[in-house]
């Protein structure tokens, strides 16, 4: 079983939601993302979402686009991003890592060097956003044959014909985009994402992560009564962008906004 | 070749390239342009309103017109341009934006967005949208808006919203993510008219399907005026619309040469250019796969070239295709040999053209001196030079 199977199967038996933070590898500068990482886990992250900087984030909005900007002022890449997940394991055996990008640094490195390399750092899973399930077939049986999950994708104007598709060829979770839009959109409407799961759930036994919109206690618990995982990003890189003269500040910050989310999630 | 060329599959490949790779969130929009865009290809309403508006609208058909001066003066091949300048906008792009449109308003659209470099798209898209009464907005890099501000004013009297993009190298490839980003953010009504012939299928297929228009008008007209097929046809290259609407309905006349021309900026080897074809490597960027510069981690590269409309870091898909089978060949061209094409048709022919185009002129000036006096070319002039006035004003020291 995967790490992430496991993982899903222990907190479904606890009846407890997985909180899954997303930070961008090297923002603000590349010393920075390990110790977060096991920080984060103390504040009761179940899986980290490391993002994977790419010179043309076309999924995501203006937040994660400058963490992106920063972090490739560092000329942090794909291979330095999975040298951070290498770092992380080496202390931390059991937090699944999930690395999250865009599939050209992908195809320049080879499909099957990229698996390779995924598995020997100890990546759990990848999400690659702009790789939909038709062409991914390839890069998803070269993940699976080392263990690691591909993960796909759904969003509010998914079909039930795509749910199956994801259903077929992803393992691990599904990522739901509870808003259509870019990362760091708008706002979140819980009775829409509940009829979307229920809808969802009727083609897929993954675990369901949802993310986009989540940015406080308050929508970590909502969404949490919904989903299996809740996914939180620009919240935290916001805080980053917020501290950038003092790292250490912006760490604490996103310490505090993560505890206050698993307590609101357990509670 | 005895079978008939017909690319791409049903799912947009051409080879390896090509293609779908986008967000899940964009995938029911792009299935659903596809099946409007494959049924009313086949609609003989739409067809007919097409043809009448590229007739009364864009003024179609453009001449073919044999440059007899310059044919002289070069000494060899004979050269005819097909004169896309002469168009309503000013370039070939209208082709493309008066289908979409169209296209857009069956769909039942009420907003149009589209991305610029050159703002000649951005332009032919505003013009459309006014035409149509439709929003439009129209997503252009804050270096492209600076230097082209010329067709920034056309966009705004036309009635669109132009949105300076400033995020990373503020040029094309920059305003393209940002139009995907709006595109996904309001997918209900709104239609994203790319403006080439990139971007996931069906948009390179359906441009090059808009486009070929010229290059079977190209056709029928030189059989007509020389009563033969041309040598070579040649065709500036950004993200290759203009070419693919020349080479498309010659890819089975095995005798007809194809030359697609990249803008090699500051020169190939000082890594300041635009020539993913000639200088780049396979990727995935904006939804295909196909020749891109990046680099060695998969970030793309900065471009460059003195025309806004070449300054794109990817190619359409079916050009890495037919570079691969050698149907096609692409060369490339300096900013300062461009400058060269752009007088010497401005004083040979008295015909500005565009920047853009002018690097096609000037691999012409290389090819036709190597032909015969009865070999022809036809060159796509595929832009007037009027937006880069103030570009070619302020290189001679000149504040308009
Ligand atoms: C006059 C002209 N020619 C050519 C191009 C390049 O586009 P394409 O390669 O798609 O024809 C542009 C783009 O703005 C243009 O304005």
């Amino acid at each position: 079983m995967s790490r992430l199977a496991g993982l899903f199967a222990e907190l479904a038996q606890k009846n407890r939601k997985a909180l899954i933070p997303f930070v961008t590898a090297g923002d603000p500068n590349p010393d920075f993302t390990v110790p977060l990482m096991h920080a984060m886990v103390g504040a009761g992250a179940d899986i980290i979402e490391l993002g994977v900087p790419f010179s043309d984030p076309m999924a995501d909005g203006p937040v994660i686009q400058r963490a992106s900007e920063r972090a490739l002022a560092h000329h942090q890449s794909l291979r330095t991003t999975l040298a951070i997940a290498t770092e992380f394991r080496k202390t931390n055996g059991h937090t699944p890592v999930v690395i999250m990008g865009y599939l050209n640094p992908v195809e320049i490195m080879g499909y099957e060097k990229f698996a390779d390399a995924v598995q020997a750092a100890g990546v759990d899973g990848v999400l690659t956003v702009d790789l939909p399930p038709e062409e991914a077939a390839e890069c998803a049986e070269l993940l699976k044959a080392r263990d690691v999950d591909p993960i796909f994708l759904l969003a509010p104007n998914s079909t039930p014909e795509r749910v199956k598709i994801m259903d077929a060829i992803g393992s691990g979770y599904i990522y739901y985009v509870s808003l259509k839009g870019v990362t760091g959109a708008g706002h979140l409407n819980s009775a829409e994402v509940e009829t979307k799961l229920t809808e969802i759930r009727a083609n897929t036994k993954l675990p369901l992560a949802v993310g986009f919109g989540v940015k406080d206690a308050e929508t970590a618990k909502i969404i949490g009564n919904l989903g299996d995982g809740v996914v939180v990003g620009s919240a935290l890189i916001k805080e980053i962008e917020a501290n950038l003269q003092n790292p250490a500040q912006a760490k604490q910050a996103i310490i505090g906004l993560l505890t206050s989310m698993r307590h609101a999630m357990d509670n | 070749m005895t079978e008939k060329y017909n690319m791409p599959d049903a799912r947009g490949h051409f080879g390896i390239y090509g293609g779908i790779f986008v967000a899940e969130t964009l995938m029911p929009a792009i299935t659903e342009l596809n099946s409007a865009y494959q049924h009313y290809m086949n609609d003989a309403e739409f067809v007919a309103e097409l043809d009448k508006d590229m007739q009364h609208y864009v003024g179609r058909p453009s001449p073919l017109y044999h440059a007899e001066r310059w044919t002289k003066e070069l000494g060899g091949a004979q050269i005819y341009l097909k004169r896309e300048d002469l168009n309503h906008t000013g370039s070939h792009k209208i082709n493309n934006t008066v289908g979409q449109a169209l296209l857009a308003k069956r769909m039942g659209k009420t907003r149009i967005i589209a991305e610029t470099g050159a703002g000649q798209h951005g332009v032919a898209t505003a013009t459309v949208a006014a035409r149509l009464g439709l929003e439009c907005v129209i997503y252009m890099g804050a270096v492209d808006v600076a230097r082209q501000s010329l067709n920034v004013y056309r966009m705004k009297l036309l009635g669109a919203t132009v949105v300076a993009v400033e995020s990373g190298s503020k040029t094309l490839k920059d305003a393209l993510n940002e139009a995907l980003r709006d595109w996904v953010t309001n997918i209900d009504d709104t239609f994203y008219i790319i403006g080439t012939v990139a971007g996931p299928h069906p948009y390179p297929a359906m441009v090059r399907d808009f486009q070929a228009i010229l290059g079977r008008e190209a056709k029928a007209q030189c059989l007509a005026q020389a009563g033969k097929l041309p040598n070579a046809l040649v065709a500036c290259v950004g993200g290759g619309s203009n070419a693919m609407g020349l080479f498309y309905p010659f890819i089975d006349d095995a005798d007809v040469k194809m030359i697609g021309v990249e803008a090699a900026g500051d020169g190939i080897e000082t890594g300041r250019h635009s020539a993913p074809l000639c200088a780049g490597r396979p990727g995935v960027l904006h939804g295909n796969r196909t020749y891109l510069m990046s680099d060695d981690d998969g970030e793309i590269i900065e471009t460059h070239s003195i025309s806004a409309g070449l300054d794109y870091p990817g190619v359409g898909p079916e050009h890495a295709w037919l570079k691969d089978s050698g149907r096609a060949q692409y060369v490339n061209i300096t900013d300062d040999e461009a400058l060269g094409g752009f007088y010497a048709l401005t004083r040979m022919e008295g015909i500005i053209p565009a920047l853009e185009s002018s690097h096609a002129m000037a691999y012409v000036m290389k090819l036709a001196p190597t032909m015969k006096s009865d070999e022809i070319i036809i060159v796509n002039l595929s832009g007037r030079g009027d937006k880069d006035m103030q570009t070619m004003a302020r290189r001679e020291g000149i504040e308009l």
